[in-house]
Order: structure tokens, then sequence, then C-alpha cells
């Protein structure tokens, strides 16, 4: 494969994938205003299109159309700079997210995942510490105190959150001796849905805790402080108006779609099918293809859609009851965790 | 590649430094810390060191550097103004930069002269093998005893500023209390 072909099968890939991620965003807000719809009784948008499946159209539109206001007081290169930050780095992640069998190109060209780090488990980390920097500016660019509470409240939900994310991923490290996430799942296909890191792998508390600090670090229900409309009017982005909310609000949902992307490739086999392993390729190369994207794809919707479940069920936290549970309870089990795994690998 | 890459962001890492001198709004100049550290870890990512580089962006950039911001933003901080002494610091420091400068590029000229660069020699990593592991080597094996010893070290500081923390706070409490009666 020449250097050429390499670049422009490259910035395909790009392009599809970022199309697809920005449409799967539009799509997860459907589906959580539909499903939220069915867990109070109601029906949820099903005007526009059938089932109102072309809403998130119209709802683009009227972003794109509503007046875009800067108030006078904001500081504004950084004004303008927050949203950016947010929404990039909410799209980079999925550059180093597998999300199909390996190869599959001409050539054996990677065509399911756009780069192969092996360190990729620490580049979503980073990335996602990088991701603070939007909300925070936006909250002190704004030059409005509930913007600025809710700021503060998210970049330190988001420091003491990250902590325990973070170790509770170790467990998985460890069991894999990897951070390539294709190593990651590829360790756990053995066995089918047996030896996934939630069943086999012995990593259900794991799983558990970052689930808990997922919610928190993409500022969901229950953990949706910084935005928490009853107290703080609209958080951090009390002051944004059109196309930059729409970035804010892309960003959550972008970060949604990692999160319950990197829970997959971790915790629940990836590509791989229920049956792993077991169930060899078959004749077909479109069903080698196809299929695996078709797993990882359903198993990111099973995962939204308990993201959208518990914010239709559970009732906002209080701050310090936040911050307790973080710090009290998340770490603790976590590094509780790391010895046990540590311990467990080393006996077994 | 390399070295188009290698110059872009040593370019960036230098802008981003010199601005950090020149903006006097105290939340720009921490941005272009930012900026610093970030092109350095892609510099690390150039030599080979891929751990070392996404350390530097999740502990530099992320960690520390919001701590910076936060306390920026807390404290308000305005505008720097020009003192007696801010001006005296700047007439001295930037000769004296050139000057540490010179003998650094001296002394590195001396060592290993004009000519190709050796990156990246120390890494003695084969083709396939994450550096990753070597260091985990390094850490957890050879210099056990310094790494645990450091480890201590950090964990007597938090305790100490978990102490000091605490003194004031119940100071304050007390006088509260006093206050009150």
């Amino acid at each position: 494969m020449t250097i050429f072909a390499f670049f422009l099968w490259s910035l395909a890939k790009v392009a599809v994938v970022t199309v697809v991620m920005l449409l799967g965003i539009a799509y997860t807000v459907l589906l959580e205003r539909k499903l939220v719809g069915r867990i109070q009784n109601r029906w949820g948008p099903s005007r526009v299109g059938p089932f109102g499946l072309l809403q998130p159209l119209v709802d683009g539109a009227k972003s794109f159309l509503k007046e875009d206001l800067i108030p006078a007081a904001v500081y504004r290169p950084i004004y303008l700079l927050a949203p950016i930050i947010s929404l990039g780095c909410a799209l980079i992640a999925i550059a180093v997210i597998p999300f199909g069998a390996p190869g599959m190109g001409p050539h054996g060209f990677d065509l399911f995942e756009i780069s192969n780090i092996n360190v990729g488990l620490l580049v979503i980390l980073g990335i996602t510490s990088i991701g603070v920097y939007g909300i925070a500016l936006a909250g002190w660019s704004s030059n409005n105190k509930y913007s600025l509470l809710g700021s503060l409240r998210s970049s330190a939900q988001l420091i003491s959150y990250e902590l325990a994310l973070g170790l509770s991923l170790v467990g998985v490290v460890l069991h894999a001796g990897s951070l390539n996430l294709r190593t990651i799942v590829e360790q756990q296909a053995t066995l089918g849905a047996a030896t996934w890191n939630i069943a086999g792998g012995g990593q259900i508390l794991a799983f558990f805790i970052y689930l808990m600090a997922a919610f928190a670090e993409t500022n969901r229900s229950p953990f949706d402080l910084p935005e928490a409309e009853s107290e703080l009017t609209g958080g951090y982005h009390t002051e944004y108006s059109s196309m930059k909310f729409a970035m804010f609000f892309m960003a959550e949902y972008g970060n949604m779609i990692n999160v319950g992307c990197v829970a997959t490739l971790l915790f629940l086999g990836g590509w791989t099918s229920p049956l792993g392993d077991l169930m060899g390729p078959f004749q077909s190369n479109f069903l080698n293809a196809f299929l695996p994207l078709f797993w990882f794809v359903l198993k990111v919707f099973l995962f939204l859609c308990l993201y959208v479940w518990v914010r239709g069920t559970l009732p906002r936290f209080r701050y310090d009851q936040l911050m307790n549970f973080g710090w009290r309870y998340l770490l603790p089990l976590a590094i509780l965790n790391i010895v046990g795994t540590s311990l467990w690998l080393a006996c077994r | 590649m390399h070295l188009i890459l290698f110059f872009l962001f040593a370019g960036f890492c230098l802008a981003g430094a010199i601005n950090l001198l020149l903006q006097t709004h105290p939340i720009n100049s921490a941005l272009s810390l930012i900026v610093v550290m970030t092109s350095l870890a892609v510099l690390y990512l150039l030599l080979g060191a891929e751990f070392l580089a996404i350390a530097q962006i999740i502990v530099y950039s992320g960690a520390v550097m919001v701590l910076f911001t936060f306390v920026v933003m807390l404290l308000n901080a305005g505008r720097e103004e020009h003192t007696l002494g801010s001006r005296a610091a700047s007439r001295v420091g930037f000769p004296a930069v050139v000057v540490l400068f010179a003998v650094l590029a001296t002394i590195v000229l001396h060592m290993q002269g004009l000519g190709a660069a050796h990156l990246g020699e120390g890494l003695s990593n084969a083709p396939g093998q994450s550096n990753l592991e070597l260091l985990s080597q390094v850490l957890f094996h050879e210099l056990l005893l310094p790494f645990e010893v450091t480890s201590v070290l950090i964990l007597i500081a938090i305790l100490g500023a978990v102490a000091l923390a605490h003194a004031e706070g119940s100071k304050i409490g007390a006088s509260e209390r006093t206050a009150e009666k």
C-alpha cells in the first residue's frame, strides 16, 4: 500500500467516523428524550417524521437559526475558545477507539479504528483531563456568578472522580497486561461472555466504580450539579446561546458515547460477540467485517439506555454527598479492587 | 515527517513560553503554560517516550494546570501592575537568560559538537516492546527502594498540608466560638 493510498484511506476513515459520531450524538439526544418520555408515561417527540425520527435535524436547524448573543461583560477570547475545547475533546477521543475487527481493509489496512496506539487507554484519560478546561474556562469567562459556581463545581467534581475512574481501570489493565485497547478486547474474547472482564475477569466491582465515576465525569444525573437548573439557572453555559450552547450540549452527549465505548471495550468484550472465539470466522467476508460492528454498536446502545434509565429514575445528589461519596467510598473501593486483582493474579 | 513535527511543536512551545511572559492577564499566562506543557508532551512522543508524553498531559496539563487556573479564578487576580521591582527584573532578567542560554549551548556543543543529534539513545527498547515495560522494570525492580522512599516523602508532604490546614481551621473555629460567647 503506497503512502498516498494510505493517506487517502485514513482521511476517508476520519471523515466517516466524525460524521457517524455527530449523527450518533444527535440521535442520542433523541433516544434520551424518547426514553425519558416513556419513563414519565408520555410519548416524547413524535411530530417530526415517523416516530419523531427527524427531530434531531429540526433541533440542529433551530440552534443554527437562533440569535448568537455575546454578553458585553464576557472575556471574549476565552469565552469563544471554551466551547471549541469542550467539543474538540469530546470528538477527538473516538480516534483511538477500535470499533470493529482488526484489519479488514485492503492490504491489511485497519478499517475499523482510526489509530492503533499502544497506550490507547491513557490517551483517552489524557483527553478527558484536558476536557475539564472547556467547562472551567466557560464559567470563568462568562463573568456571571451562576456560571462561575457551575464551573467550579464541575471542575472539582471532575478532578475528584477522575481518580476513582482511573484507578478502577487499573484492574483491567493488570488483567490484560497491556494498555492497548485491541489487546484488552482480544484477551476477553477467548470464551465469549464468560471471559468478559465484567464476568470471568472478576472486574464487576471495577465496572460499577467506573459506571458511577463516569456518570460524574460526564456531568449526568444523578451527579448533574454543574448545571442544576433549580439552583444555578444553567450552570456553566448560562451565558451561551445558539450554536455555542449547542456545542456544549453536543460535547456532553459525545462524552456519553465515549464513556459507553470505553466501558464496552474494557468490560463488555468490545466488538466480540457473546460467544467470542467459540463462534469462529464465517465464510462470508461481509459478515466477518460487519457483525463485530453490530455487536459493538449494540453494546454501546445498551449502555446509553442504562445512562438514560438512571437519569429518569434517580434524583440529584447534594454537593457534600457527592464529594463524600467520591472520596470516602469510590476511591478506597477502587484501591481495594487493585489490591484484590493483583493478589488474585499473583496467586493464580 | 518527524522533523516537520519537531519544528512545529518546538515553535508552539517557544511561542507559548514567550506569550506566558508577555501576557499581563494571569489566566492568559496559565493557558500559555498549558500550551507549553502539551507541546513538550508531543516532543517526548517524537523521542519515542509515549508513556512519559501521556503522563505529562495527564499530570501537568490536566491536573496541575487545572489547579493553577482554579487559583487564578478564585483569587480573581486582575491585570499585572508594573512596579519598580518588576521593571528591574525585566532589565536584569533578559540578559541573564541570554547568558544562561549561551552557557548551556556552549556546554552542549562542547559535549557532542555540531552534527547529527542522537535522539532517544537512552531508550533501549526493542522495536515491538513498549517503553512502559522498561520503565516499570526500572521503577519497581532496580530502583524499588528510592521509588518507595519518594512515595513516603510525598505522603509526609500531604499529611503536613492536612495538618496545617486543620490547625488553621480549628483556630478559626475556636475564635468563632469565643465570638459567639
